[in-house]
């Protein structure tokens, strides 16, 4: 059986799974829908939140982004994962405590107010939006690449899907589902990484395999043969990268910080019973994160190794049959600048944009070695191929010679991967609307059956926007995650802490740290990532910060900012006070 | 002793643990990982160079090892202070 026959039997096994948990969970009452009435084992709610944040982009892209990162794919392996410690130690037990349904609920009860309150509920949706539009982007681009089907139709099944056990199940049925999600992520993740690493280093587990010496007998290393390779190349080192120090620390501190401060993660430690079982919970949660996040960077090296060796200096002609598949679409491509038939792999763009394939009606226009051609304007360097970094992942089992169920697993785990962080944020989206603006705000009698409907019709409503972003994606969505970090970390982080930690915060001051907090970061990314791109260079950047690490400088910003306002202002009244004392003990 | 003073005790307590957990947290990734990789990768375990190890696998398993050290030390402070949920 082929590659697509395999891909519609595993999608279709899956979906069907998905759907029938839905059923069997369905919820009927608000704190169902919210929280999954609280009741959630703590070790199904750490795999249901490693599905939930585990994204497309994580199962996608970020092997492929450190493929060519390096070193300075550090930025994402530990920002992703060492939020889980400030989750754990800083904020779970406590917001468990809280017991109540959301993170604007914490933000508008703790300061004795509905302004904060909105505040919280503008942030919580604009995090959540710029995110699960990439999620539906994802779940049409795997449908596309796969099984050959229009971006538009992916992006409707996904939504079709998604609408199914997020409208009907709530909390509870989002749990369920992420469960599953979750078990088909993680080994479609893991089955082509043992393969590749068996392959290269003899050792089937990865982790151990990219420390290990290459079975090709020459008893090197394979880290030291790929920082060879890249200074053969002429690339930076591997193992050294490019990025400043202190880029590299402020982007580190900006996801991680960012991270825990993400509502829709978050709100996974409100369906847990105990404050004991919330800790514990983060716990199980890293732990099933780390098993992805620990083989990334392995497979970032294998695949980086496999790539170099298979094309560099070799003629065309003799390239394997997945070079040609994947340059048919535009995923790959190789310009023959000195016209020798050799492929020059070398650092720089080998072109200018991404490949626009030259057709002659239905056919695509071949060159003098056969190769695919493109309208690009070529660049003046010595690099001839052009690789997008997405394929690394995609491509894997192909270019390792896996067989073709390897190859539909990936296409089914990375739906996986983008439904069920979708189906997260399309629930904060749906409570933030149906809990903290109808039932808090304009409200306060409606009634729990009117309050599910309402946030039913609000999960309905975003998830036809999602699409309709995930269809008609913005230019900048790639650049969009760079701000719900950021926002997340200028925003709710140092209010929770503070609200937590600092008995005396008042709301004057959180409220004046989380607008200027806000109104930094989202200036400068919006300076850089859209106004003015072309002054994204570090020359222009403040103290070689990239957009990407600047959420930290807000951070910074919004304390300073809470901490100067607060003390113009009196202390919160005692029963805040007190409530805070309460949620600091876990009875 | 009073009610009032235990619990005073307990925060006290807690606030410790997360300066002793939060550093180590920072020297490993942020120490180890960042500032100190370039000189860290002199060193080197298998075929790893130690820094860059510490950035890309030694600082995720250490995350986990932390939590799970805070949830161990807070169940049995929690029994220890009468705050634990069980008794409740």
């Amino acid at each position: 059986m082929d590659v697509q026959t395999w891909t519609y039997i595993l999608v279709g096994i899956t979906f069907t799974l998905y759907i029938g948990i839905a059923i069997w969970s369905r919820a009927g009452t608000t704190s169902e829908f919210y929280v999954a009435e609280g009741a959630v084992n703590p070790l199904t709610n750490g795999m249901a939140t490693a599905a939930d944040w585990m994204s497309a982009a994580s199962f996608l892209s970020m092997a492929g982004l450190i493929s060519f990162m390096g070193y300075d794919g550090t930025v994402y392996l530990m920002g992703w994962t060492g939020g889980y410690v400030l989750l754990a130690l800083l904020l779970a037990p406590y917001l468990r405590k809280f017991g109540k349904f959301t993170v604007p609920d914490f933000i508008g009860d703790r300061y004795y107010s509905n302004t904060a309150r909105t505040v919280a509920v503008i942030c919580a949706l604009i995090v959540s939006f710029t995110y699960v539009a990439g999620q539906m982007r994802g779940v049409g681009l795997v449908f596309s690449k796969f099984l050959e089907v229009d971006i538009f139709w992916g992006v409707i099944i996904g939504m079709a899907i998604v609408f199914f056990y997020a409208v009907l199940g709530g909390m509870k049925g989002i749990t369920y589902t992420q469960v599953a999600q979750y078990c088909v992520l993680i080994f479609a993740f893991m089955v082509p990484a043992f393969f590749i690493s068996m392959q290269l280093t003899g050792s089937p587990i990865p982790q151990i395999g990219f420390g290990s010496t290459v079975t090709d007998g020459s008893g090197m290393y394979l880290l030291d043969k790929i920082d060879q390779l890249h200074t053969e190349l002429g690339f930076a080192e591997y193992t050294s990268g490019t990025k400043s120090m202190q880029d590299v620390f402020f982007i580190t501190v900006a996801l991680m910080v960012g991270t825990a401060g993400l509502p829709h993660v978050i709100v996974r430690f409100f369906t847990v019973p105990k404050v004991k079982d919330a800790r514990i919970s983060v716990g199980y949660a890293l732990i099933f994160i780390a098993i992805l996040y620990t083989t990334a960077p392995a497979i970032a090296v294998f695949a980086r190794t496999n790539l170099i060796e298979t094309v560099s200096k070799q003629p065309y002609e003799e390239m394997p049959p997945w070079f040609a598949t994947w340059e048919e679409t535009a995923l790959l491509n190789w310009v023959d600048k000195n016209e020798d038939g050799i492929i020059n792999y070398a650092p720089g763009a080998a072109i200018v944009g991404a490949p626009n394939i030259i057709r002659d009606g239905l056919d695509i226009r071949r060159g003098v070695n056969n190769q695919v051609m493109i309208s690009n304007e070529v660049t003046t360097n010595d690099n001839e191929l052009y690789v997008d970094r997405d394929i690394m992942v995609l491509a894997n089992p192909e270019i390792a010679g896996l067989p073709a169920w390897v190859a539909a697993l990936v296409a089914a785990g990375g739906l996986a991967a983008a439904l069920s962080t979708a189906a997260g944020l399309l629930l904060v989206i749906s409570t933030s609307v149906s809990h903290d603006l109808i039932k808090k705000q304009f409200n306060k009698d409606i009634s729990d059956k009117a309050e599910l409907r309402y946030a039913r019709i609000a999960a309905a409503v975003a998830v036809i926007v999602a699409g309709y972003f995930g269809i008609n994606p913005p230019g900048f969505v790639a650049q969009v995650v760079a701000i719900a970090f950021g926002l997340a970390a200028a925003s709710f982080f140092p209010a929770i802490i503070l609200g937590i930690f600092y008995k005396k915060m008042n709301k004057q001051g959180a409220l004046a740290g989380m607008i200027a907090g806000l109104i930094f970061t989202l200036a400068y990314i919006i300076y850089f990532k859209i106004a003015f791109p072309e002054l994204n260079i570090p020359e222009n950047w403040w103290f070689g910060i990239s957009p990407e690490g600047i959420g930290t400088f807000g951070m910074i910003i919004n304390l300073i900012v809470a901490l100067s306002v607060k003390s113009f202002y009196p202390d919160p009244p005692e029963d805040v006070q007190e409530m805070v004392e309460g949620i600091r003990y876990p009875r | 002793m009073t009610k009032e003073k235990d619990l005073k005790g307990y925060w006290k307590k807690n606030l410790q643990y997360l300066s002793i957990l939060l550093s180590i947290w920072f020297t490993v990734s942020y120490g180890f990982g960042i500032l100190l990789a370039p000189w860290l990768n002199n060193f080197k375990m298998g075929g790893f160079k130690l820094g860059f190890w510490f950035a890309q696998q030694g600082s995720i398993y250490v995350f986990v090892v932390l939590i799970f050290i805070y949830v161990y030390l807070m169940n049995r402070l929690d029994k220890k202070f009468g705050v634990n949920e069980e008794d409740a």
